[in-house]
């Protein structure tokens, strides 16, 4: 069986940097591992090199190349080993010999996955020879990460190192991939635009027509004292006009771009759903339920505000600009210059103050979150507080964390007040340039009082719109952000992908299931290597071992909610990889250690694998699960509500119902996942009943911890460290007196010192 | 002067591993020297666990050792104590979470990565206890009389 073993995965070319101080000898590289602690523990980089020699590949070195190119050997015997241990966030590498510990090299838990590879490179090197191991050949296996420039190896499709979703951070560019769910809406989106530009110019109207009315109507007033009513009357008549019809385009605009904003963000909201429970179980590990949940509930919302308000907005007072812009430049180019010109300057201020502020605000938040802390810690526990008449003490903690809040909102506030002021003096003095250039070009008759008046409007009402124009950077980085967390798990291919051509099983399935030369590597970890095993249709099997034998990734794997990493799973001689993955599932009936009740009724959970069951199936599965009698001392019987917010049932009844649930999919193959061990020993007899109705006639995979549950299996398999060890049933395996007939006993003496205690 | 405990003996074996001999001759093989308040007092308090964790041995302070123990303990605390002492940050990739921040420590020149604002620990109204991503803890004796950029950047954080 030892060359099918799984080889060790190829270091790529070394970094130029190394090979350079390395230099050429004689040595053949085989493995490497950039380490960054040296012996003192002081940060520095150093090679450990794995090599051997070209004309005698039987004798290894191991040599640790420093950044001044001193190059320290040592050799390796056949009985060297190396050793991995780490104590607060420091790992350390012993090498031992015959002779004991030679050598210990330290590295941050940083690289620990590089240096665990090296481990198992360094022990697997006479195979690494086997594989002819050349520089080139290996480019075309490894892609490094583009993040932090380690290897990736062949079977990941992430950093083994860092987390590239959480390392990159957030570009506004992400915002760019909401086209996507924009595109389908690009009609109503051009004409939300031409409404904007329209209402925008309906806007810009009034001043546009006081100019005339005061240069044609009220100066001519001054002087003649004959007032033109029938002039006015059409201008004030024009203004009215001019204002209805911003208010109506506004109003079409607003309502418009609003819908598809909706749309947009629901649309956004599913695929993110959909895609995530597609997603493996994998990905489920590694990331937190309320993470998952406020990037689908609040991210997608927060994208949504910021598309139908702040970037309306924003686009709304470009227009603005560039149409006031546009008209000023019309009337008089050189007004229209001085007017314009500290517009950018005036803009940067606001600009700046705002960031300033920003960060004081959060400071504020965290610092409040501190506040909150205390009242956290102080009001669950108040029973502790008081028992040990600590009352003072407590208050005065809250009282510190008080004292701190203050003196940071202190500081946010000195700036937060000038800030409005700041803003107002800012217009301010803006306007008194244009009034100051305006009357000096009034009074050398190069424009009208009209043309003055006229800048004046156009320009304050554009001031008006400075700060909130100021605000987009900062609704935009949030919104960017926010959008790089949902497109996150969007862009997140699943690990175990949906097979492109698959193979269509036959209408009998008969539940044979053949595992080849199966190996799971979580990471660089193996957790389980090297699986033979033939499980006949109909068979029950018994998977026994220690938590952390690989039993339940064992389960997965057949259920492939992972792929395996080598080696093969068939149901009825197709591999589960060319199986569709609904129908695969559909084979599979399941009974967890803790059962998981969806809000509903009981009838809707017993039926969750088969929506369409008829009433005298879902009975029928219920009677069969032992179920029928506690569900009809419910008040509601099989309408009786149960899960999160319902019925509360106990864990033997919960348990029933998912059995149940198995029961009605009539699945061809049963796994049972410690279905019994969270209840006690009366009521697992119960469930024991209800499961030998279950597992009749069906492959079956049960996994206990309480061994005397699986005595009616046909087979038992025994775990450990990821390998089978032992094969047999009950008998054969305590006649073997091997690490079964261990636990066996073990458990035995354990019961029986229970039972002698009572 | 404390007393002097010499009812132990502790010796370090081929492979690396520290050996404690009690006075009534029990062995136990793979011991660690834990100290129990790193941070708060670090020279006082120590303790002689066995490769389960438990306790063997409680000592108050090095002088209570003979010569030849408080070489190994010395040696073995240089082995596994990790809180390099930051003097200076030097620059910082960004101001948003996760930032990657280049350092200069007492054991020289590195990078740490803050993951959220939660890891950086008041220890007392000047010292911060600063876990990176890793689990790697480093310590600011003094944010106080840090130079001014590393002050802005911790004030930013905190």
């Amino acid at each position: 069986m030892d060359h099918l073993r799984p080889l060790p995965n190829i270091t790529p070319p070394i970094h130029p940097h190394w090979r350079e101080k390395v230099g050429t000898t004689s040595k053949m590289l085989l493995a490497w591992v950039e380490i960054d602690l040296n012996n003192i523990l002081h940060f520095e980089k150093l090679l450990l090199s794995l090599s051997t020699q070209s004309d005698n590949s039987s004798s290894f070195y191991i040599s640790q190349t420093d950044e001044n190119g001193v190059i320290t050997d040592w050799p390796i015997q056949d009985d060297s080993s190396l050793k991995l241990t780490d104590h607060a966030g420091v790992g350390h590498l012993s090498l031992y010999g015959s002779q004991g510990l030679i050598q210990t090299w330290h590295y941050t838990l940083a690289i620990n996955s590089l240096v665990t590879q090296f481990k198992d490179q360094f022990h697997e090197r006479h195979l690494l020879i086997e594989k002819k191991y050349t520089q080139e050949a290996s480019e075309a296996y490894v892609t490094t990460c583009p993040n932090c420039q380690s290897p990736i190896p062949p079977e990941q499709s992430v950093c083994i190192v860092c987390d590239p979703e959480t390392e990159i951070p957030p570009s506004t560019l992400t915002l760019l991939k909401l086209w996507r769910f924009a595109k389908p809406y690009k009609k109503d989106l051009i004409l939300g635009f031409i409404l904007t530009l329209l209402s925008t110019a309906a806007t810009l109207v009034p001043p546009y027509i006081s100019m005339p009315l005061m240069d044609d109507v009220l100066i001519p007033f001054q002087t003649t004292h004959v007032m033109n009513y029938e002039l006015a009357g059409l201008y004030l008549g024009s203004l009215l006009l001019a204002a209805l019809f911003a208010w109506g385009l506004g109003w079409w605009k607003t309502y418009i771009l609003a819908l598809v904003s909706e749309r947009i963000g629901m649309e956004l909201r599913t695929k993110t759903f959909e895609h995530l429970i597609h997603l493996s179980l994998e990905y489920f590990g590694a990331k937190r339920t309320g993470d998952l949940m406020a990037r689908i509930g609040n991210e997608t919302d927060r994208i949504c505000i910021f598309l139908s308000l702040h970037l309306l907005d924003f686009l709304t007072d470009m227009l603005m600009l560039f149409m006031t812009a546009a008209i000023l430049i019309s009337i008089d180019p050189l007004l229209a210059l001085v007017t314009l010109l500290p517009l950018p300057f005036i803009a940067w201020m606001i600009h700046f103050v705002r960031d300033k502020l920003r960060y004081g605000f959060e400071k504020v938040d965290r610092n409040w979150s501190e506040v909150n802390n205390v009242l956290s810690d102080t009001i669950p526990g108040i029973r502790v507080v008081k028992a040990f008449a600590q009352e003072d003490r407590e208050n005065q903690r809250f009282i510190t964390a008080n004292q701190r809040n203050l003196e940071v909102n202190d500081r946010v506030n000195r700036i937060w007040s000038s800030f409005a002021p700041t803003v107002t003096l800012l217009t301010e003095v803006g306007l008194l340039v244009v009034w100051g250039f305006g009357i000096y070009q009034v009074a050398h008759d190069h424009i009208t009082v009209g043309v003055l008046t006229a800048f004046l409007a156009y320009i304050s009402r554009f001031y008006g719109r400075m700060d909130s124009m100021s605000r987009i950077v900062s609704h935009t980085q949030k919104a960017a952000a926010g959008a790089k967390r949902v497109f996150d798990i969007l862009d997140h291919e699943s690990s175990v992908p949906d097979t492109k051509n698959p193979v269509a099983l036959p209408n009998q399935i008969r539940g044979q299931i053949d595992l080849t030369n199966v190996g799971f590597r979580y990471g660089n970890r193996a957790v389980t290597k090297n699986i033979n095993l033939q499980i006949q249709p109909g068979e029950m099997i018994g998977l026994v071992g220690h938590s952390g034998s690989g039993k339940s990734t064992l389960v997965n794997l057949i259920c492939r909610f992972y792929d395996v990493s080598e080696g093969s799973v068939k149901i009825d001689g197709v591999d589960v990889r060319n199986i569709d993955t609904k129908e695969l599932r559909q084979l599979f009936g399941m009974v967890l250690q803790e059962p998981f009740l969806f809000f509903g009724t009981i009838a809707e959970n017993i039926a969750y694998g088969k929506s369409h069951a008829t009433r005298t199936e879902i009975v029928q599965a219920a009677k069969a699960a032992n179920a029928h009698d506690f569900i009809l001392r419910l008040p509601l019987g099989y309408d009786s509500l149960v899960g999160e917010r319902g019925q509360s049932l106990s864990g033997g009844e919960r348990q029933r119902i998912s059995i149940a649930r198995a029961l009605l999919i009539d699945p061809k193959i049963l796994i049972l996942d410690e279905a019994t061990s969270s209840v006690d020993t009366t009521t697992e007899k119960e469930i024991q009943k209800a499961l030998d109705n279950l597992v009749k006639g069906r492959t079956t995979l049960a996994i206990a911890h309480r061994l005397s549950t699986l005595r009616k299996a046909d087979r038992l398999i025994v775990l450990d460290k990821g390998e089978i060890i032992e094969v047999g049933n009950h008998a054969e395996l305590m006649a073997a007196e091997g690490t079964y007939y261990q636990l066996y006993e073990a458990q035995a003496r354990h019961a029986a010192e229970i039972a002698e205690s009572i | 002067m404390k007393d002097l405990i010499i009812n132990f003996i502790l010796e370090k074996d081929i492979l690396g591993n520290i050996r404690l001999v009690l006075a009534d001759g029990q062995s136990h093989n793979q011991v660690r020297i834990i100290r129990a308040f790193p941070i708060s007092n670090p020279e006082n308090g120590f303790s002689i666990v066995n490769q389960d964790g438990h306790e063997l041995v409680w000592f108050e302070s090095f002088d209570q050792l003979s010569a030849e123990n408080q070489q190994i303990v010395h040696s073995s605390l240089e082995q596994i104590e990790f809180i390099p002492v930051i003097s200076k940050i030097t620059s910082l990739n960004t101001y948003a979470l996760p930032s990657i921040w280049d350092i200069e420590t007492d054991r020289g020149m590195t990078k740490l990565k803050l993951k959220t604002e939660q890891d950086i620990r008041r220890v007392s109204s000047e010292a911060l206890l600063i876990t990176d991503a890793n689990g790697i803890q480093y310590l600011i004796k003094n944010r106080k009389t840090l130079d001014k950029f590393s002050k802005k950047v911790l004030d930013r954080f905190m």
